[in-house]
C-alpha cells in the first residue's frame, strides 16, 4: 500500500517461526480471524433471512384469498413464530454482529477483536441456537408467536415441545449476542487506532457501540424470562399462572422491556450503515456528526423506557399508558433529527446514484412511514384501535424491511469489494433494489388499510367482507416482487465472486480505515496503524499522497473519475 | 444509464397508484366507527394525528427524493464541504418536539371523553343509578355521570366469548348469560368487565371503539353506547390458540323493550332448563340409589 509508506514510521519487528495461514473447510472450524467469524456470520444468517423468508411467502400465499385451506390453524401458526423468531433471532441481530465483527476492527484500525476465541464461541452459540430451533420443524414447531404470550405458551395449551425449542433458541442466541456485545464493547473501548478519539469513531462504530450496550441490558432480561417460561413448563412453578398466584402480566412486562429496545437493535446498526453509505456518495462530510452520533444513544436510552406501549390495550395504569405514550413521542426527536440530517447530507452534494446509495435513500423513505405510522400508534386511544391489527403488521415490516433489511443490502453493496475483492454488478444491483423498494411499498402499505378495515393479525384465515380479498391479494403480489429483488442479490453476488471486476483497497474513495488496506484485508490487518486526525482518516490520507506525489485527489473531483460513475 | 431515475419514479408512482386505488373505495384511511361516541371520538382523534402525519411524510419524503434528484454528481459541479450547521439542526429538533407536543395535546384532551362512559340516553332500558363520577387514573370500572348503566361480564375462553348479564339471584347464581351473541339494549350505556379463564384473549368490536385484552387473573375495563339497532361484528385480537381466526364477537343492539324480552325470555329458559336438569338427575339418583346426593 503505497500510503503506507508516507504515515508514521513505526519500528517493524521481524517474526520468525510463523504459522503459515491456515487453508481448507477445517480452517473455518477453528478460525478466530474476526474477518472470517464475519464471514460465518454474515452468511449463516442470511441463509436463515432465506427461510424466514420462505416461511413468510407461504404466510402470503395462505392469506391470498379467503376462507383459503392451503394450509392448517396449526401450521399457520407455526409458520408466523418460525418467520418472526427467524427474523429477528437468527437474521437481523447476528447480521449485525457478522456486520461488525468484520467491519469494526478495520473501521477502528485493531488487528482483531479483544477476544478473538470469545468471538468464535459466540458464532457458534449462534449457529448451535438456529440448529436447534430448525429441528423442530421434525417434530413440533412452536406456535404461539415470536411473542410468545403466557400462559399461552407456559401452559397446557399447545400439546408438543415446540415451545422448548424456542426458549433454548432465545438462551443460545442471547448469550451469543451477549459475548458478542461484550467483545465489541471492549473492541472499540480499548483498540481504537492512535488519535481515534470518541469524536472521530465511525458513525456505524458509533451505532455498533449503542447496539451493544442495548444488547447488553435487554438480552440478561428475556433470558431470565424464558428460564421462568420453562420452569412454569417442566417444574411445576406457577410465574406466569394466575390461578396459582403468578401473573400473566408479568410474562408482557418482561419480554417487552427486551422486545422494545430489541427493535433498536435491530434499527440502529442500519442507521450506522446508512451514515456511512450517504456521505461517501455525496462527496460530502456527513452533516452534524454530533448530532447524528448523540441521538444514536438518546434514541438507545429513550429506547429502554417504552416497553408499555406494546401493552396499551392490557389492563395497566392510565398513568403508565400517559408515560410510554409521551416517551414514544420523545423518541420521534432524535429520530428525525438523523431523517433531516441524512437529507442535509445529500443537500448540495455531488450524488453518485451507485446501487449502495439507492438502498440507502430508499431505506431511509421507507423507514419514514413506519417512523410516522409508529407516531400514530403512540397515541394510546388510538392503538386500542390498531393494536393487534394489520396496521401494526405494516409499521413494523416498514421500520425492519425499510429500515434494517434496505440498511443491511445497502451494507452488502458497500461492503462487498471490501469482503471478496470483487465488484457487484451495478445493473443487477439497481434491479434488486427497485424490486425490493417496489415490493415492499405494495406487501406492506396496503397492510395498513386491511388493519383499519378490522383484519387482526395472527389469523390464518378470514372472511369476505369488504375488500379484505383484494387487499390481501395485492400484498401477496407485492411479496414475491420483494422475494425476487432479494434472489437477483443473490445472483448477482454468486456471479461477482466468479467474474466480478477486480476492486482494489478503495474503489468508492471512502472516508474510513477498511478501505485503508487491500481488499480482502490480510490476516494481521494492518502492518503500519495509521494516526487518525480526523473523522475521515482515508481523505486525510489521500491529501497526504496528494501532496506527495503532486496528483490532484480524486474523490474531490468526480468529474476526473470517470471509472465511478455510471 | 442516466435516466433510470424518472422510470424509477414514474414505476414506484404507478405501484403505488396501484395499491391505493382499490383502497380509495371503502373507508380504507381511517379505523371503524359510527357504533358508539367513543370509537367515533378515536376516529377523530385518528384523523387529526393522519393530517399531520401526511404533511410530515410530504415534507420529508419531498425533501429527499428533491436533494437525490437536484444534487446528483455532474460533469463541473463539486460538492459544498458544509459539516453542520447548529442554528438549523437546533431549528429542526424543536420543530420535531413541537408538532409532538400538539399531538400529545390532543390526545390529553379527547382522553376523558373515550375512556369514561357517557350518560345512558332518556330512552335508554330503565336503570338504577349505581352512584355516579368518574373516576380518573384508576383502574376501577369507570360509571357514567348519571350512574344509569347495564354492566356485562365479558369472559374470554379458547374460542368463545360468554356474557354475563345482571339479573343473579341472592345467593349470587343464576345471572342469565349467553354464548358468542351479546345482546344489549339501544342508547343505554353498556360497560363491561372483561376477564379470561384460560389464555390472554382481546375483546374488540371495532365499531364500538378500541379493544380491552382479556388477561387471566385481571379485570379490565371499556364501554359503548349505541343508537342505532344492528348487528356489530368484531373477533378476538390476541393470539390465543390454533383457531384464534374463529374467536368471532357479535354485538346485536334491540330497542330496550325488546331487550328486556330477550332477558325476560333467557331467564326463563335457563331457569327451565335447570329444572329439566334437576329432575333427571333424581331420576339418575333414584336408578343408582344415592339420591341423598344432590347437586346444588
Amino acid at each position: 500500500m503505497a500510503a503506507a509508506e508516507h504515515t508514521i514510521p513505526i519500528p517493524q519487528i521481524v517474526v520468525d517461526r510463523v504459522e503459515p495461514e491456515q487453508r481448507g473447510w477445517t480452517s473455518w472450524l477453528t478460525t478466530t480471524d474476526h474477518k472470517r467469524i464475519g464471514i460465518l456470520y454474515i452468511v449463516t444468517t442470511f441463509v436463515f433471512f432465506l427461510l424466514g423468508g420462505v416461511e413468510a411467502l407461504l404466510i402470503r400465499l395462505q392469506l391470498a384469498a379467503a376462507h383459503n385451506t392451503l394450509v392448517t390453524p396449526e401450521t399457520y401458526n407455526q409458520l408466523f413464530t418460525l418467520h418472526g423468531t427467524t427474523m429477528i433471532f437468527l437474521f437481523v441481530v447476528p447480521m449485525m454482529a457478522g456486520l461488525a465483527n468484520y467491519l469494526v476492527p478495520l473501521m477502528i484500525g485493531a488487528r482483531d477483536m479483544a477476544y478473538p476465541r470469545l468471538n468464535a464461541l459466540s458464532y457458534w452459540l449462534l449457529l448451535a441456537g438456529g440448529i436447534v430451533f430448525y429441528t423442530s420443524l421434525f417434530f413440533t414447531p412452536p406456535e404461539a408467536g415470536w411473542t410468545q404470550y403466557a400462559p399461552l405458551s407456559s401452559g397446557i395449551f399447545i400439546p408438543g415441545n415446540g415451545t422448548d425449542a424456542w426458549i433454548y433458541l432465545i438462551h443460545l442466541t442471547g448469550l451469543s449476542s451477549i459475548l458478542g456485545a461484550i467483545n465489541l464493547y471492549a473492541t472499540i473501548a480499548n483498540m481504537r487506532a492512535p488519535g481515534m478519539g470518541w469524536g472521530r469513531l465511525p458513525l456505524f462504530v458509533w451505532t455498533i457501540l449503542t447496539y451493544a450496550v442495548l444488547i447488553i441490558l435487554a438480552m440478561p432480561v428475556i433470558a431470565g424470562a424464558v428460564t421462568l417460561l420453562l420452569f412454569d413448563r417442566h417444574f411445576g412453578t406457577h410465574f406466569f399462572d394466575a390461578s396459582n398466584g403468578g401473573s400473566a402480566l408479568l410474562w408482557q412486562h418482561l419480554f417487552w422491556f427486551f422486545g422494545h429496545p430489541e427493535v433498536y437493535i435491530m434499527v440502529l446498526p442500519a442507521f450506522g450503515i446508512f451514515s456511512e453509505v450517504l456521505p461517501v456518495f455525496s462527496r460530502k462530510p456527513i452533516f452534524g456528526y454530533k448530532a447524528i452520533a448523540a441521538a444514536t444513544v438518546v434514541i438507545a436510552f429513550l429506547g429502554l423506557l417504552t416497553w408499555a406501549h406494546h401493552m396499551f390495550a392490557a389492563p395497566i395504569p392510565l398513568v403508565v399508558m400517559i408515560f410510554v405514550m409521551l416517551s414514544s413521542y420523545v423518541i420521534a426527536v432524535p429520530t428525525g433529527v438523523k431523517v433531516f440530517n441524512w437529507i442535509a447530507t445529500l443537500w448540495r452534494g455531488t450524488v453518485e446514484y451507485r446501487t449502495a446509495l439507492l438502498f440507502a435513500v430508499g431505506g431511509i423513505s421507507l423507514f419514514v412511514i413506519g417512523g410516522i405510522s409508529g407516531v400514530l400508534l403512540a397515541m394510546f386511544p388510538v392503538d386500542w384501535q390498531l393494536e393487534d391489527t394489520y396496521f401494526v403488521v405494516a409499521h413494523l415490516h416498514f421500520v425492519l424491511v425499510g429500515g434494517s433489511v434496505m440498511g443491511i443490502f445497502a451494507g452488502i453493496y458497500y461492503w462487498f469489494p471490501k469482503f471478496t475483492g470483487r465488484m457487484l454488478s451495478e445493473g443487477l444491483g439497481r434491479l434488486s433494489c427497485l424490486l425490493m423498494f417496489v415490493g415492499i411499498l405494495v406487501t406492506f402499505l396496503i397492510q395498513h388499510s386491511s388493519g383499519l378495515d378490522g383484519m387482526p393479525r395472527r389469523v390464518y384465515e378470514y372472511p369476505n367482507i369488504g375488500h379484505l380479498q383484494l387487499y390481501n391479494l395485492i400484498s401477496t403480489i407485492g411479496s414475491f416482487i420483494l422475494g425476487a429483488g432479494v434472489l437477483i442479490t443473490i445472483v448477482n453476488v454468486v456471479r461477482s465472486l466468479r467474474v466480478g471486476v477486480v476492486a482494489g483497497p478503495d474503489p468508492w474513495k471512502a472516508n474510513t480505515l477498511e478501505w485503508f488496506v487491500p481488499s480482502p484485508p490480510p490476516v494481521n490487518n494492518f502492518d503500519v496503524i495509521p494516526r487518525v486526525r480526523s473523522v475521515e482518516p482515508m481523505k486525510d490520507i489521500r491529501r497526504q499522497v496528494e501532496r506527495q506525489t503532486g496528483e490532484p485527489d480524486r474523490a474531490l473531483t468526480p468529474e476526473l473519475t470517470p471509472a465511478l460513475r455510471v | 444509464m442516466r435516466r433510470w431515475l424518472p422510470l424509477c419514479l414514474a414505476i414506484l408512482l404507478a405501484g403505488g397508484l396501484v395499491a391505493a386505488a382499490p383502497a380509495a373505495l371503502a373507508h380504507p384511511f381511517t379505523p371503524q366507527s359510527g357504533g358508539s361516541p367513543n370509537a367515533d371520538r378515536i376516529n377523530w382523534l385518528y384523523r387529526v394525528g393522519l393530517y399531520i402525519a401526511i404533511v410530515v411524510f410530504v415534507g420529508v419524503e419531498g425533501a429527499l427524493l428533491y436533494s437525490l434528484i437536484r444534487f446528483r454528481a455532474r460533469r463541473g459541479r463539486t460538492p459544498v464541504m458544509v459539516r453542520g450547521n447548529t442554528r438549523l439542526e437546533v431549528g429542526w429538533t424543536v420543530g420535531a418536539a413541537v408538532i409532538l407536543v400538539a399531538l400529545a395535546a390532543l390526545t390529553f384532551a379527547e382522553l376523558s371523553s373515550i375512556r369514561n362512559p357517557d350518560n345512558t340516553g332518556p330512552g335508554g332500558y330503565a336503570l338504577a343509578s349505581t352512584g355516579g363520577g368518574a373516576q380518573f387514573a384508576s383502574l376501577e370500572q369507570r360509571v357514567p355521570p348519571n350512574g344509569r348503566r347495564l354492566n356485562i361480564q365479558v369472559n374470554g375462553q379458547q374460542y368463545i366469548w360468554r356474557f354475563t348479564y345482571p339479573g343473579a339471584g341472592p345467593t349470587g347464581f343464576g345471572a342469565p348469560y349467553s354464548y358468542e351473541e351479546m345482546v344489549v339494549p339501544t342508547d343505554t350505556t353498556i360497560t363491561l368487565d372483561v376477564v379470561s379463564q384460560d389464555v390472554v384473549h382481546s375483546w374488540w368490536v371495532p365499531e364500538l371503539g378500541g379493544k380491552v385484552d382479556a388477561v387471566p387473573g385481571l379485570t379490565n375495563h371499556t364501554w359503548f353506547k349505541i343508537h342505532r339497532p344492528g348487528l356489530y361484528r368484531g373477533q378476538c385480537a390476541e393470539l390465543c390458540g390454533r383457531h384464534h381466526a374463529a374467536m368471532i364477537a357479535t354485538v346485536r343492539a334491540v330497542p330496550p323493550d325488546q331487550f328486556a324480552a330477550w332477558l325476560a325470555q333467557r331467564k326463563a329458559d335457563i331457569a327451565a332448563a335447570q329444572q329439566a336438569a334437576a329432575a333427571e338427575r333424581a331420576k339418575l339418583n333414584s336408578q343408582t340409589g344415592a339420591a341423598s346426593v344432590e347437586n346444588p
